[in-house]
Parts: structure tokens; C-alpha cells; sequence
């Protein structure tokens, strides 16, 4: 791959990323308000899209504050790791077998590590706010990664025995000749969609945030683009992880040849989403004493009976 | 236990399924400055003072309105015309307090204050919220066409003494014992 298509992936990817976080808060308004009878912003250019651009400039516009109780610091670093965090977990997902920014043999290790350090930017900022509310979000964000953290890195494991490779190319290139995972490794995929959702902090599994209960959760006192910044971490975590499932699990960019793999990959990328969004509408949040003890006690074991029951298949089938 | 959690996990994706089943039902939503929502007659909305059948203003000024409203929002004052009608001098509702619960209506004795269907009222400036009586009052009788409270009262005024009221019987003459 030459150098000039190199750079014009990467920026394609950046600017990908940020223009479908944009749009996608506006295409989830629109998806829930079709699922909840209602119509959803509708008014800002022609079927409301003008509402991306518009929610942009107004977080721009809005004042940048800081709260003099807060650590200076940390509450400016926060948001900024999440959003860093999340676009170099950008650089390991393969669109197709040629288009990829990065093929690491590691590349399902970064991932992980990427999405991991994601989690303390919710963590920090809940911390350095100095807010009653906020710590509460932090609290519980702890709570919950030490709780899908571990079944989350488990649950591929299957993946990587089954491809025998922690590249992403390669378990894709394994999926064309043993089906897609998502039959072979369907309690992987369940587990790791579920650590998907609770790693972006999206519902039902968005306890830091739980606007219910805890005013913000963790980004109570941010504002302005600070806050921009911890929604745009969420919504490219919300693309991330539908990517990384459709790389996984379904095949990446594997499908039927009369159209080019790129719009397979874009295409179960998008239903990915969309399913995340469907979760948002139909799904209440649970305690988050229970999200732990469903996480301990339900997901692990699942994982690592899927975990023995693939290797003792492997090894002996 | 393993029962009790396919049945929870089965629930869920019922609910998951009756949610998606909801992107081919219509929205409720009424499109509101293009699409306007029926309002029935009844609606509460802008007050209104309507008029008897001879064109006269209905309200006589007994401040019952003002006294039956909650937000005390209603203020008027009392006098009378010539032919010893009683009306209100001014009669002023600020809007920007009312809410439009309809007690006025329901307080008073002639029908006058009436509220309408119509809520567009917003206003730029808070002041202009506060409707006088050349506001107020409407031409027409609103919703009780053909009643006039001194028809069927008692009080005389010039054209028509007591005892000439609809199903009033003459007064009795207190000087004669005949019955
Ligand atoms: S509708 Fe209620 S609040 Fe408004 S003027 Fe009448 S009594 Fe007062
Ligand atoms: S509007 Fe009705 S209740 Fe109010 S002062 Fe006039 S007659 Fe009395």
C-alpha cells in the first residue's frame, strides 16, 4: 500500500468517524422516536439531518467552563483520553483485506487495551469533578468494568483459537472457509455484544450516566465541548464495537460478490447499530448490583464453559 | 434457575421484538404549526366577554369571577349607565398569570366571561399579556346564544320595570290586604 492511500485512509477514517458519531446522534433521536410512535427531530434541513451540524455548533458556542472545585487537570485530560482512546482503536479494524490502516498481529489485543483505557476517562472525569453525583458515576463505571472487563477478553478467546491469530485480517480471512463465528461461537458472541454495550456505556448499561437517578453520572458538571467530547468517546465507542463485532462475528467484509466488500462491511456495521439502538428502546437499566452479580455469575462461567467446549472441540474434532 | 433466566432472557427479546414492531406503526405525532390539533368546544382557552341578544354588555361587574379565581389574575371595577345597567368601568385579565382553569366561568351568574378555544396567545413583551376590556370583549353571545341576565332578573332598568322579567309575577302591592 502506498503511502498516499495510507494517509488518505487515516484521514478518511478520522473524518468518517466523526461525521458518523455527528450524524448518528441525530440518526438514533430519529430511530427512537420511530420505535417510541414519534417522529424525532424533524425540523432542521430536510428530515431534520441539519440537527448534527446544528448540535455541533451550539456545543461549540456554549461556554467552556471549568469548576474551581474541580482537579484542573484530570478534568481536562478526561475527555480527551476517551475520544483519543477510541480513534486509535480505529487503526486496527480491517474494511476489507486491502483497506486497513494497521494489521497488527496483536490487533485484537489492542483493541481491548484501546477500549479498556476508554473506561478511565469515565472514571477520571467522574473523579476530578468533585461532585457528589459524579463520583457516584465514577463509582459505579469502576464497578461495572471490573465486572465485564474479564468475561469481555474471555469471550473472544474462542474467536482466536477458532482463526488461530490475534489479527484481524486473518480472523476475517478464517470466516470465509469456517462460516462466520456467529454460529461456531454464538455464546462468545452474545457475551461479547453485551461487554460491547456495557464498555461503550451505552443502555441499557449506562449506570456512570444514568440520567434518571444521578443527574449526569459522571459528566454532571462538564459542559461545552468537554461534554461534546465524552459524547462523541460514547457514540465513536457505539461504531467501534459495531465494527469490531461485524469483524468478529459476522464476517467483516464477506458477502454475496454483487457488490464490493467495503458496503458488506459498512452495511453489517450499520445493522450492528441499529440492534444497539433497538437495545436503548426496549431495555430498562438494572441496578448496577445486579449488572455485577449477572456479569460474575452468569457471563464468566458462560465464557469460560464456551472457552473449554471450543478448545476440547478443536483439539479432538 | 436456569428456567428462571431463559424465561427472563425470552422476555427481553419479546420486548425487543414488540419495540420492533413499532417501525411500521404511524406516529402520533401532531404536527403542530402545520397540522393543527382539533380543539373542542369546550377547549379552555382565551377568555372572552360576550354580549346579550340587544348587543349589551353581559357582564354586570359582581366580581364573582374575580374572587373564584385562584391566581387572583381578573381585576375590574363597577358602575352603572344611565339606565341603572350595572357594568364594568374596566376589566382587565393578565394573562400571563392565568391558568386557565375555567373557575371564572363557572363563577359567573350572566354568562359574560367565557373561555374559547384558541391558546396562540404568546407575546414578546409580558405587558401585552394583559387584556383590557376592548380586549376582551366580543361582539357576539359565545356559547349561550339568546339568554340575557336582566330579562330574567329582577333588578328594574329604564324599559323594563320590576315584575316585567320572563316568568316573573307582578310585585305585591304591600298596601292592599286583598290577596
Ligand atoms: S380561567 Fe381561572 S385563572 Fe384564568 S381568569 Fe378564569 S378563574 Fe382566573
Ligand atoms: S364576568 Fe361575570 S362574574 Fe365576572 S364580574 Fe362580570 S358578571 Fe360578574
Amino acid at each position: 500500500m502506498s503511502d498516499l492511500v495510507l494517509y488518505l485512509l487515516v484521514f478518511g477514517t478520522l473524518g468518517g468517524a466523526f461525521a458518523g458519531a455527528a450524524i448518528l446522534v441525530w440518526f438514533e433521536r430519529r430511530l427512537l422516536g420511530i420505535w417510541q410512535d414519534r417522529l424525532g427531530p424533524n425540523r432542521v434541513g430536510p428530515l431534520g439531518i441539519g440537527l448534527a451540524l446544528a448540535d455541533i455548533i451550539k456545543l461549540f458556542a456554549k461556554e467552556d467552563w471549568v469548576p474551581p472545585f474541580a482537579d484542573r487537570f484530570v478534568f481536562i485530560f478526561a475527555p480527551t483520553a476517551i475520544v483519543m482512546a477510541m480513534l486509535l482503536g480505529f487503526t486496527v479494524v480491517p474494511y476489507t483485506s486491502e483497506l486497513h490502516i494497521a494489521d497488527l498481529n496483536i490487533a485484537l489485543l489492542f483493541f481491548l487495551g484501546m477500549t479498556s483505557l476508554a473506561v478511565y476517562s469515565v472514571l477520571l472525569g467522574g473523579l476530578a469533578s468533585n461532585n457528589k453525583y459524579a463520583l457516584l458515576g465514577g463509582l459505579r463505571s469502576a464497578a461495572q468494568m471490573v465486572s465485564y472487563e474479564v468475561f469481555m477478553g474471555l469471550s473472544l478467546m474462542g474467536v482466536v483459537m477458532l482463526s488461530g491469530s490475534f489479527s484481524l485480517v486473518d480472523i476475517v480471512n478464517a470466516q470465509a472457509e469456517r462460516g462466520w463465528f456467529v454460529i461456531s461461537q454464538f455464546f462468545g458472541f452474545v457475551v461479547f455484544l453485551i461487554a460491547g454495550i456495557a464498555e461503550s456505556h451505552r443502555l441499557p448499561f449506562d449506570l456512570p450516566e444514568a440520567e434518571h437517578e444521578l443527574v449526569a453520572g459522571f459528566h454532571t458538571e462538564y459542559s461545552g465541548m468537554k461534554f461534546g467530547m465524552f459524547m462523541l468517546g460514547e457514540y465513536l465507542g457505539l461504531i467501534l464495537i459495531s465494527s469490531m463485532i461485524t469483524t468478529l462475528f459476522f464476517g467483516g467484509w464477506l458477502g454475496p460478490g454483487f457488490l464490493p466488500p467495503i458496503f458488506w462491511f459498512f452495511f453489517k456495521t450499520f445493522i450492528l447499530i441499529c440492534f444497539f439502538i433497538l437495545l436503548r428502546a426496549g431495555i430498562p437499566r438494572p441496578r448496577y448490583d445486579q449488572l455485577m452479580s449477572f456479569g460474575w455469575k452468569v457471563m464468566l462461567p458462560l465464557t469460560l464453559i464456551n472457552l473449554l467446549v471450543t478448545g476440547a472441540v478443536e483439539l479432538w474434532l | 434457575m436456569l428456567l428462571d433466566m431463559l424465561s427472563a432472557i425470552w422476555s427481553q427479546l419479546l420486548t425487543l421484538a414488540e419495540v420492533l414492531k413499532h417501525t411500521f406503526t404511524k406516529a402520533d405525532t401532531v404536527q403542530y404549526p402545520e397540522e393543527m390539533p382539533y380543539l373542542a368546544p369546550r377547549y379552555r382557552g382565551r377568555i372572552v366577554l360576550t354580549r346579550d341578544p340587544d348587543g349589551h354588555e353581559r357582564c354586570v361587574a359582581c366580581n364573582l369571577c374575580a374572587v373564584a379565581c385562584p391566581v387572583d389574575c381578573i381585576a375590574l371595577q363597577k358602575t352603572e349607565d344611565e339606565d341603572g345597567r350595572w357594568y364594568p368601568e374596566f376589566f382587565r385579565i393578565n394573562f400571563s398569570r392565568c391558568i386557565m382553569c375555567g373557575m371564572c366561568e363557572e363563577a359567573c351568574p350572566t354568562y359574560s366571561i367565557q373561555l374559547t378555544p384558541d391558546f396562540e396567545m404568546c407575546e414578546y413583551d409580558r405587558q401585552n399579556m394583559v387584556y383590557e376590556k376592548e380586549h376582551l370583549l366580543i361582539s357576539g353571545q359565545g356559547k349561550y346564544p339568546g339568554y340575557s341576565f336582566y330579562n330574567v332578573a329582577g333588578k328594574s332598568i329604564a324599559g323594563k320595570d320590576k315584575g316585567e322579567a320572563l316568568n316573573e309575577s307582578p310585585p305585591v302591592d304591600v298596601r292592599s290586604l286583598l290577596p
